[in-house]
């Protein structure tokens, strides 16, 4: 069915899940009564790098409501199927083993690992406890500055270890001795991008509670993946597939880091099925900063050619990448920054080293954009120092680089992760920048600036391009079934975060069994469906979806084909309509109900089935995904900064947008706006701080600083709709989009409005301390020192 | 520590007696002791404001409260917005203008948002939308709650005003 008018894709439709959660009836991990339930708590690192000594536990286990306390010795015995999570994507660059214990038993390599664990009768009771452990605890020198970390005479992070640089490895193709060689003009830089973390509004969390009748083991968690999490479970508990049940219930947001599998599940796990009762943790902020992963620190020195027109002839340089203390998920991060980099434009010679280094901090995985938001950031930044160099407008050096869209889809010299060849599948990029420029004003903007500049205003304006990739295969497991009562059951390994996957599944599934969403029933993150990957790098509406598609139709045919055997009539008469087969154009009255139809496909003792080879209205899809779907966006944004302060207050931004075809307008409208909303966090405000002990220096939402209402500008979206030739509906995901433009559209804005300084952004966040620095050093290089 | 104490608090217009220890937040009693779990924790820290509920008709972090403070307190909280099985204008408001992504800090928003123009029914747009940065979203960028927030006004206005006229 091809989507128009009639069709439920491309509309907004009404969110599923909105009436439950707007009335307090949403059912978030915390939320989920366990009678004669037990509480955990860790004790943490208070140390970035130390060695683990003994500690008395007899006293702690006498506390208050203690009923177990566990450190790395005593959970041993629970985990038959080894102590530590291998949860890193496979690479053969990667220089050692870095997989994270359950619990340290020896060394603790970042602060806030959790080092042991207290089950108690009331929360309360199992923090005092955990605090009140009095664990040895000598302290190692740490690893806490990213740039000396890759050097041979830097401290190890993990004192085993022969150095900390856990990978090199990079990209490489073309003549980039000659492109520099031959440059009209070289722009050469450095860019420091740093550290963040996801926060959600939910922490993570789990609970984990055995049947003593079934031997099962039930396990909620607030985790974006529940597949990888049962597996995890059923390895190292040495447990059944069939006998362990994970369920995410509704996720108080996802935005990466719930997509790993983490120690404290598989440890508050063990103790419930130790201890015959069920356990439950639940993460607070506090924790959240310290050991939920973050993301985004990386330090690029970069050097750019250019011949006299502006047209790029080679990019090379340097990536250093932190890693953080453990391998929670490989090399996915750097290795889509490094992809990254030069994809939308022609770049005809290509040569970064990447190093991926080890700290002792916190683990990086992917926060929304992973790895793409700093790669846009430098390529941005590099075309703007271009645009200066070569004379031009920034706008134009782009246009004269940026692929074109009679060349798609456009194969790059570049290999996707799994060897496969990066195809740039659809979009116009040059038509997307001129939208975005349009939208802002680009060439009025001059009369603007020099009129608010007359009246003591700074105003500027800048622009990023960036492709999303999106719809990371191998595929998502969907099942269709119409039950015996008509009502049709759709299940899936994809697993809602709060985004509303759910929602747009069930467009798509509806679209070909009656155009009706509440006659669907939906079950996310299905792990009883053994094949599942959950949600991650905007994945689901693109790969479930198209599984979703293809069964849903296939569901189709079959109910047609058994109401045609019911009815006498030719299938192609037939057509469904909410939950009954009706005639077309007929006004006969002759119809089934689905339920009806559902029931005659079961069949019956001693006849042949109606109309069909197998029995039931059922079908299971996994369409396989290999290549990418690549969005694209161009975002302006229009910045007043105060010379004297160093603020800088975003006035617009203006984002020209592609995903394909829109499943749901209103909510990729929702996802691109809270993506912008952290994008403007990671531009101006979210930093997290460390001291030279890799000591955390931010640890809560009030020295974090997490966007609100006063800070959000003015939005104008445009959306094109170049649909994807990856998948039958042609969609692209969204999720992550809003977040990789921003920092770099607004670090060019704010180059703008301080252009007659020559002041350069090449940090991001660009905190006013930052900025007020840079725009004293401009004045004093020109001799002004007011 | 342990010991507890007696509270009797009317939550959403119900009179209840609790049992609590001293040191736990009125957030946790609603949760735990009320099982009204669409008060949500978010930071702890009075920063957020996911756990906003109304005491006493203002809108309060109850994460920063302790439930003993709430002894002979009217409380609310989003299940109080409505009668049983309806929404609030303000609830409709949110589904309509697509206010809300995840829902963890729906409630928070729901209350700050009643509570201030209950309080004060004269509170201009420009003053509302300004209370917004209050609380913290992680999902919508802000964009939509204060469409919503601005749509379903009159109507919480109207209705505070009946109220004490």
């Amino acid at each position: 069915m091809t989507p128009d008018d009639t069709t439920l894709v491309g509309r907004s439709v009404p969110r599923r899940e909105d009436r439950a959660l707007v009335a307090g009836q949403g059912r978030y991990l915390d939320d989920i009564a366990s009678p004669g339930g037990l509480h955990a708590a860790f004790l943490r690192s208070p140390y970035a790098h130390a060695t683990i000594g003994g500690a008395d536990l007899d006293d702690i286990r006498a506390m208050p409501g203690v009923v177990a306390v566990y450190t790395a010795k005593e959970l041993a015995a629970l985990l038959p199927g080894g102590q530590r999570l291998a949860t890193g994507l496979p690479s053969s660059s990667i220089a050692f083993a870095l997989d994270r214990p359950i619990l340290p038993e020896a060394e603790a390599v970042y602060v806030g690992e959790a080092l042991a664990m207290v089950v108690a009768v009331t929360r309360a009771e199992a923090e005092d406890a955990a605090e009140a452990i009095d664990l040895d605890l000598d302290p190692l020198d740490p690893v806490a500055d990213l740039e000396s970390a890759a050097r041979d005479d830097a401290p190890k992070a993990h004192a085993h270890l022969p150095h900390n640089r856990l990978a090199s490895f990079g990209f490489d193709y073309g003549d980039i001795g000659a492109a520099f060689d031959g440059a009209a003009h070289v722009v050469s830089r450095r860019f420091r991008i740093d550290r963040g973390g996801a926060h959600s509004m939910e922490g993570r969390g789990v609970l984990a509670a055995p049947d003593a009748m079934t031997g099962r083991l039930s396990v909620w968690s607030s985790t974006q993946t529940p597949h990888a999490l049962k597996r995890h479970i059923c390895t190292l508990l040495a447990r059944d597939e069939g006998d362990v049940d994970v369920t995410a219930p509704d996720l108080g947001g996802g935005f990466g880091p719930k997509l790993v599998t983490y120690p404290e599940e598989i440890a508050v796990a063990a103790a419930a099925q130790a201890l015959g009762r069920p356990v439950r943790w639940v993460e607070d902020r506090r924790e959240h900063f310290l050991a939920a992963c973050q993301e985004r620190e990386q330090l690029w020195t970069v050097e750019m050619a250019f011949d006299a027109g502006g047209r790029i002839l080679g990019l090379r340089g340097t990536l250093l990448h932190d890693h953080g203390a453990w391998t929670a998920r490989g090399l996915n991060v750097p290795y889509a920054s490094g992809m990254m980099l030069p994809l939308m434009y022609d770049v005809p010679a290509y040569d970064l080293n990447i190093v991926v280094t080890v700290t002792n901090k916190t683990p990086v995985t992917p926060v929304r954009g992973a790895g793409q938001p700093q790669a846009t950031y430098v390529m941005e930044r590099l075309l703007d120092a271009g645009a200066r160099v070569c004379g031009l407008d920034r706008a134009e050096i782009r246009r004269r680089n940026l692929v074109t869209p009679d060349r798609m889809p456009c194969p790059r010299p570049l290999k996707l992760r799994s060897g496969e060849p990066v195809v740039l599948d659809s979009g116009d990029y040059p038509e997307t920048q001129r939208k975005a420029l349009d939208g802002i004003g680009w060439d009025g903007f001059e009369t603007r600036r020099a009129e608010a500049r007359s009246r003591g205003k700074r105003l500027g304006v800048g622009l990023a391009n960036y492709v999303e990739g999106t719809g990371r295969g191998p595929y998502e497991t969907v099942s269709v079934r119409i039950a015996r009562d008509g009502r049709v059951k759709v299940n899936t390994g994809a697993a809602a975060m709060g985004q509303g996957v759910g929602t747009a599944l069930a467009q798509i599934v509806a679209d070909h069994l009656g155009r009706a969403p509440a006659t669907i029933d939906l079950t996310l993150g299905d792990t009883r469906e053994p094949y599942g990957f959950g949600g991650f790098n905007s994945r689901q509406t693109v790969v479930a979806g198209a599984s979703a598609d293809a069964a849903a139709r296939i569901v189709r045919g079959k109910v047609l084909q058994v109401a045609s055997h019911l009815l006498g009539l030719p299938g192609d008469a037939l057509d469904i309509e909410a939950d009954r087969v009706v005639v077309r154009g007929s006004n006969s009255g002759q119809s089934l109900s689905l339920a009806e139809i559902a029931t005659a496909s079961e069949g019956l003792p001693g006849y042949r089935l109606p109309g069909i080879e197998t029995p039931g209205l059922q079908a299971t899809e996994r369409v396989l995904v290999e290549g990418m779907a690549f969005a694209n966006g161009a975002l302006a944004a229009e910045v007043e900064v105060d010379e004297a302060t160093g603020a800088v207050r975003v006035a617009r931004l203006f984002l020209a947008h592609d995903c394909g075809r829109m499943v749901n307008p209103q909510m990729v409208d929702g996802q691109i706006m809270g993506g912008l909303a952290h994008g403007l966090g990671n531009a101006l405000y979210e930093k997290m701080s460390f001291d030279d002990e890799a000591q955390p220096l931010t640890g809560s939402l009030a020295d974090y600083l997490l966007v609100s209402s006063a800070e959000m500008p003015v939005i104008e979206i445009a959306h094109s709709e170049s649909l994807s030739p990856q998948n039958a509906l042609g969609v692209k995901g969204v999720g992550e989009s809003g977040v990789i433009p921003t920092a770099a559209a607004i670090a060019s804005a704010v180059e703008h409005a301080l252009e007659d300084l020559g002041v350069e952004i090449a940090e991001a966040p660009l905190t006013p301390q930052a900025l007020h620095a840079a725009i004293r050093a401009a004045k004093a290089a020109k001799g002004d020192t007011t | 520590m342990s010991d507890k104490t007696d509270i009797t608090l009317t939550v959403n217009g119900t009179e209840r007696t609790i049992s609590c220890v001293p040191r736990k937040t009125l957030a946790d009693a609603l949760r735990e002791d009320c099982r009204l779990t669409g008060t949500h924790v978010g930071c702890e820290h009075g920063v957020c404001g996911a756990c906003t509920v109304m005491v006493n008709g203002a809108p309060v972090r109850s994460c920063l409260m302790f439930a003993v403070q709430a002894e002979g307190a009217e409380v609310r909280t989003v299940e109080g917005l409505a009668p049983e099985g309806g929404l609030s204008e303000l609830q409709q408001a949110f589904i309509d203008n697509h206010a809300l992504q995840c829902g963890f800090c729906t409630p928070g928003f729901l209350m700050l948002i009643t509570g201030a123009l209950e309080k004060d029914p004269g509170m201009s747009d420009e003053d509302l939308t300004e209370v917004l940065s209050s609380n913290l979203c992680r999902c919508t960028g802000y964009r939509n709650i204060v469409r919503a927030a601005l749509a379903a006004a009159p109507a919480i206005r109207a209705r505070a005003r009946e109220a004490a006229a």
